[in-house]
C-alpha cells in the first residue's frame, strides 16, 4: 500500500506541485489549507508523514506541528516544514515543536523527493 | 516542469494581489491591527515563496523587500506609516506589471523597480540595510549510482541520537540505509546503554551506531545525511583512510588498540595495562569490562574494511601499470607449441620425482616432490591457458562462407553467431576448422530450402543458420542449427538398410536413425542428397570430432530444421585420465568418458554365459574384455575390474585387471608407423619411464560393433 502524505500550504501552486511530484512517485497524498483543516483531517485520518507550510493562517505551521504531535497516530510521523529563509530561530522553534527536518523554498522536486525518502525510509 | 505550475502560479498570484490591495486599504485606516499585518506579510511571503519555486525570480527577489518590511511590522520594530502605504501599494502594481509581463523581452520598466527597492531599503535603513535574501542551499540529493571508486575515502562515523529522537519523527534506520546509498557500509549498533527491562522506555532511543563508509561521496554527502539530525544527535565522522593517503601504500591498519583509544571507548594507559599480560587484546578489554564485546567487534570491522579497502587499492594500482607495459604481445604460435611440449616433459618427469620420492620413502625429499608438483600444475594450467583463443575468429571466416555459397546457390540465409568469446585451444580450433566448414556447407546446400519453398511452406524467405558455442564443464559445446527443411528419416532409414548398416525390420528412435548419417560407408551417395538432405562425408567430420575426442549429435524436426551439436574437450595437450593395468601393460581411459568403475568376478562371468554383459543396478551393460581384444598372455585375476564409459549416449564396459587411478595425461602422438592403430588414440609417459597407450574408446566401441553385426 502506497504510503500517505499531507501537504498543509495556502498556497495553492505550492500544494499542486508537492501533490504532483509525490504522486507521480507513488505516494497517496492529502492536502490541507492551512492549519486548522489539517489537524481537523489528521483527526480523521491516519498519514505516514505531513509537509507543512510555516506561514498560514488560521493555524500556522508550528502550531500545527505542535498539534499533530499531540495526537498519538501523528506523534512518531515524520513532519517536513517549508521554510522561506533558513533562519535557524524558525528552524530551532520548529524543531522544538517536533518537526523532523525542513525545506527551504524555492526548492525543486528532486530536493522535495530526496527528504520525503529521507525521512520516509 | 515549471511551466506546468506557472498559470497556476500567476492565477493565484493574481489573487493574492486582489487581496492585497484591499488590505492595505484597510491597513490605512487600522495602521495597527496584527490580523491585517499578518494578513498582508503572508501575501507577501506566499508571492516571493511561489514565485522562486515556479521561475519568477524577479518577482520573488522584489516582493523580498517588501516582505522584508511587513516582517518588521510584525515584529513591531517599524510602524505602518502612509508612505509604506502608498510604496507597497506601488509594489504591488509593479508586482501585477511583472506577472503580465512574464517572459516578455523589456515588459518590466526594471527603472521602477529599482525606485521602488530603493524606496523600501529607504524605509528599512533607519536599522541596516535590508540584507539580500540569505537563501542557503537544500541538502542536495544523495547520489543514487553507487559512487566509483574513484577518490574514494573510509570515514568511521559514530552516531548517537539523543534519547528523544523518536519524538521528532526521526526514523535512526532510515539515516543507516540512507548512508548504506553511499557505498561500502559496515553497521555496528552499540548497546551497552539500554537499560533493563523495567526501567526501559520504549519510546526512547538508546541505541547508537558505529559506522565504518567507505564512499567517493565526500565528507559532504555523510554531513548531508545528518542534517536534520545534527543539532540533537552525537555526530562524529572522522576520515580513515583517503585516497592517495600518504600511508596508504601499505595495507596494514591500525592496531584494535590505537583504533579504541582514538575513539575515546578506553584510555591509552588502560590498553598499555592490558598488554602486559598478553591474550587476545580484544578479549581482554572484554573481560577486564574495559569496553564491550560490541565494540571491539566493531573496531575490528573498521580494521577489516580499512584494509580491504587499501588492498583492493593497490591491486588496481598494478592492474593499471600492468596494462600500461601494454595489453598484450605478439608471439609466434611454434613458440607457444614448444612452451607446452616442455610443459608436458615437465609433468612426465614431475609425476617420476612424486613415484620416486614414494618409494624412497625420504620425508624430504617428497616434501619437494610436493612443491615440484604444486608449481608444475600451476605452470601447465598457465601455459595452456596462453594457447587459449576465443572462437570467434573462425566464426568470421564461417559467415564469408554463407555469404558467397548462399548467393551461389540463389538461397536467402543469414547467419547468427553467439559465444564467439568461447575459449579452446589454438590447435583444437584449426582442427574444428574443417568439420564445421563441412556441416555449414550442408546446412546451406541441403538444409534449408529456396526462398520460394520456404514462402510456400510458410516459412520467412530468409534462412537461419545458427551457430553458438558455449562453455560446459571441461569442454566446450558448439551448436550449428539451421532453419531448413530437416533431415528425411525414411530416406536414411532405407539407405542404412540397403547399406546393411541396421536390420530391415529394425526399430529405432528418430535420434539413432539420424545419427546414421555418421556411419562409416552410409555417405558418398548422391542419392541421399538428391533425394533429401546430408550425407556426404559425414562420417569424415565424425572421425575428424573423435580425433579432438570430441563427440557429435545430430537432431532434426521434419519441417522446422536440424541441429548439430559436437561437444569438444577445451585442450588437446594434457588431459586428466584414468590409469589402468592389464598384466604388465598400462592403459589410459580419457576420464571424461569414465561414468564409473564395479568389480567383475568368475561367477559373474559364468553367469553372463559368454554373452560379455555385467548387470549394473538392474541395467544389462555390454563390456569389451580388453585383454581378449588386444591379445595379452597371463593369467586372469579373480576378481576383474570393469570401467564403465559413455559414448553417445551408451554405456559400454571395458574389463582391465587393475585400476590404479587418476593421472595426469601429456598426450603424444604415436608416429607415422602406427598410423593405421585405430584403438589407440595416443601414447603417454608414466612416471616410471614407460609407456603407456591412450584408448580411443569411441573408435573401440565401433570397432565391436561391427564386427557384431551381421
Amino acid at each position: 500500500m502506497s504510503k500517505v502524505i499531507m501537504t498543509a500550504d495556502d498556497s495553492a501552486s505550492i500544494r499542486q506541485m508537492v501533490a504532483f511530484t509525490l504522486k507521480q512517485s507513488g505516494y497517496e497524498v492529502v492536502q490541507a489549507v492551512d492549519g486548522r483543516d489539517a489537524l481537523q483531517q489528521l483527526g480523521g485520518r491516519k498519514v505516514d508523514m505531513l509537509i507543512t507550510d510555516l506561514n498560514m493562517p488560521n493555524l500556522d505551521g508550528i502550531g500545527l506541528i505542535k498539534g499533530a504531535r499531540a495526537l498519538p497516530a501523528c506523534k512518531f510521523i515524520p513532519i517536513i516544514m517549508l521554510t522561506t529563509e533558513s533562519q535557524d530561530t524558525k528552524k530551532q522553534e520548529g524543531k522544538a515543536a517536533g518537526a523532523t527536518g525542513w525545506i527551504v523554498k524555492p526548492f525543486k522536486p528532486e530536493q522535495l523527493l530526496a527528504v520525503v525518502k529521507k525521512v520516509l525510509g | 516542469m515549471d511551466n506546468q505550475y506557472a498559470d497556476t502560479f500567476k492565477e493565484e498570484a493574481y489573487e493574492l494581489l486582489a487581496e492585497l490591495e484591499n488590505s492595505l486599504l484597510e491597513l490605512e485606516d487600522r495602521p495597527d491591527d496584527p490580523e491585517l499585518i499578518g494578513r498582508v506579510f503572508r501575501v507577501m511571503h506566499t508571492i516571493k515563496g511561489s514565485g522562486a519555486m515556479f521561475g519568477f525570480d524577479d518577482i520573488a527577489a522584489f516582493t523580498h523587500q517588501v516582505e522584508t518590511a511587513f516582517d518588521r511590522v510584525r515584529s513591531g520594530k517599524l510602524i505602518v506609516s502612509r508612505k509604506m502605504i502608498n510604496l507597497t501599494l506601488a509594489a504591488r502594481d509593479q508586482i501585477k506589471v511583472m506577472l503580465d509581463g512574464a517572459g516578455q523581452e523589456g515588459a518590466v520598466d526594471a527603472a521602477v523597480t529599482g525606485q521602488l527597492v530603493a524606496g523600501f531599503k529607504e524605509l528599512l535603513n533607519e536599522d541596516q540595510a535590508a540584507a539580500p535574501p540569505a537563501e542557503t542551499a537544500m541538502p542536495q540529493p544523495s547520489p543514487s549510482e553507487p559512487p566509483g571508486d574513484e577518490n574514494s575515502a573510509t570515514y568511521r562515523i559514530r552516531f548517537k541520537p539523543a534519547l528523544n529522537v523518536f519524538a521528532n519523527g526521526t526514523n535512526p534506520v532510515a539515516l543507516l540505509n540512507e548512508l548504506r546509498q553511499l557505498g561500502d557500509c559496515r553497521i555496528v549498533a552499540q548497546m551497552g546503554d539500554v537499560p533493563v527491562l523495567g526501567e526501559l522506555d520504549p519510546e526512547s532511543c538508546y541505541i547508537f551506531w558505529d559506522i565504518i563508509l567507505t564512499t567517493a561521496a565526500g565528507l559532504d554527502a555523510i554531513k548531508d545525511v545528518f542534517i536534520f539530525v545534527e543539532d540533537d544527535c552525537e555526530i562524529r565522522i572522522d576520515t580513515l583512510d583517503g585516497d592517495g593517503n600518504a600511508e596508504g601504500g601499505d595495507e596494514a591498519y591500525k592496531k584494535l588498540g590505537e583504533i579504541l583509544v582514538e575513539r575515546g571507548d578506553i584510555a591509552a594507559s588502560d590498553i598499555d595495562s592490558a598488554l602486559a599480560n598478553q591474550k587476545r587484546l580484544g578479549e581482554m578489554l572484554v573481560e577486564k569490562g574495559m569496553v564491550t564485546p560490541t565494540q571491539v567487534h566493531s573496531a575490528l570491522l573498521e580494521q577489516q574494511q580499512v584494509k580491504e579497502v587499501r588492498q583492493e587499492r593497490r591491486q588496481k594500482e598494478e592492474r593499471a601499470r600492468a596494462q600500461e607495459a601494454g595489453a598484450s604481445i605478439r608471439v609466434p604460435a611454434e613458440k607457444l607449441d614448444v612452451l607446452v611440449n616442455l610443459v608436458g616433459e615437465l609433468v612426465t618427469i614431475q609425476a617420476r620425482m612424486t613415484q620416486t620420492a614414494a618409494r624412497r620413502e625420504d620425508a624430504e625429499l617428497i616434501s619437494i616432490a610436493e612443491e615440484v608438483e604444486r608449481l608444475t600444475a600451476e605452470l601447465r594450467d598457465n601455459a595452456l591457458n596462453i594457447r587459449m583463443l576465443p572462437i570467434g575468429t573462425t566464426f568470421n571466416k564461417f559467415k564469408r562462407l554463407v555469404r558467397d555459397l548462399s548467393g551461389e546457390l540463389g538461397k536467402e540465409i543469414e547467419m547468427t553467431t553467439e559465444g564467439a568469446e568461447t575459449e579452446l585451444d589454438k590447435t583444437v580450433i584449426e582442427r574444428l576448422n574443417d568439420p564445421m566448414v563441412h556441416l555449414i556447407r550442408n546446412c546451406i546446400d541441403h538444409g534449408i530450402e529456396k526462398p520460394e519453398v520456404r514462402e510456400a511452406a510458410g516459412k520467412p524467405r530468409q534462412g537461419t543458420v545458427r551457430l553458438a558455442a558455449v562453455h560446459s564443464g571441461d569442454s566446450v559445446m558448439l551448436t550449428i542449427e539451421d532453419d531448413g527443411a530437416g533431415l528425411g528419416r525414411e530416406a536414411i532409414l532405407a539407405k542404412a538398410v540397403e547399406k546393411g548398416l541396421v536390420a530391415p525390420n529394425a526399430e529405432l528412435p528418430d535420434q539413432e536413425i539420424y545419427n546414421l548419417i555418421f556411419a562409416p560407408g552410409f555417405s558418398t551417395a548422391s542419392k541421399v542428397t538428391s533425394v533429401s538432405g546430408r550425407g556426404v562425408g559425414m562420417d569424415v567430420v565424425k572421425r575428424a570430432i573423435d580425433a579432438l575426442r570430441g563427440s557429435i549429435t545430430i537432431n532434426s524436426r521434419p519441417g522446422q530444421g536440424t541441429v548439430i551439436s559436437i561437444r569438444i574437450p577445451l585442450t588437446m595437450a594434457i588431459i586428466e585420465s584414468l590409469l589402468v593395468q592389464i598384466g604388465e601393460d598400462r592403459f589410459l581411459i580419457p576420464l571424461s568418458l569414465v561414468d564409473e568403475c564395479i568389480e567383475l568376478t568368475r561367477a559373474d562371468v559364468a553367469a553372463a554365459h559368454g554373452r560379455n554383459m555385467a548387470t549394473v543396478r538392474g541395467h544389462l551393460v555390454p563390456y569389451i574384455p580388453l585383454r581378449q581384444k588386444f591379445a595379452i598372455a597371463g593369467t586372469v585375476p579373480d576378481i576383474e575390474q570393469v570401467v564403465i564409459t559413455e559414448v553417445n549416449g551408451t554405456r559400454v564396459g571395458f574389463v582391465v585387471d587393475r585400476v590404479i587411478g587418476e593421472h595426469q595425461t601429456v598426450i603424444k602422438s604415436l608416429g607415422r608407423a602406427f598410423k593405421h592403430v585405430d584403438s589407440m588414440s595416443g601414447a603417454t609417459i608414466l612416471g616410471d619411464g614407460s609407456v603407456a597407450l591412450i584408448l580411443d574408446i569411441p573408435q573401440l566401441v565401433r570397432s565391436v560393433e561391427e564386427v557384431s553385426l551381421p
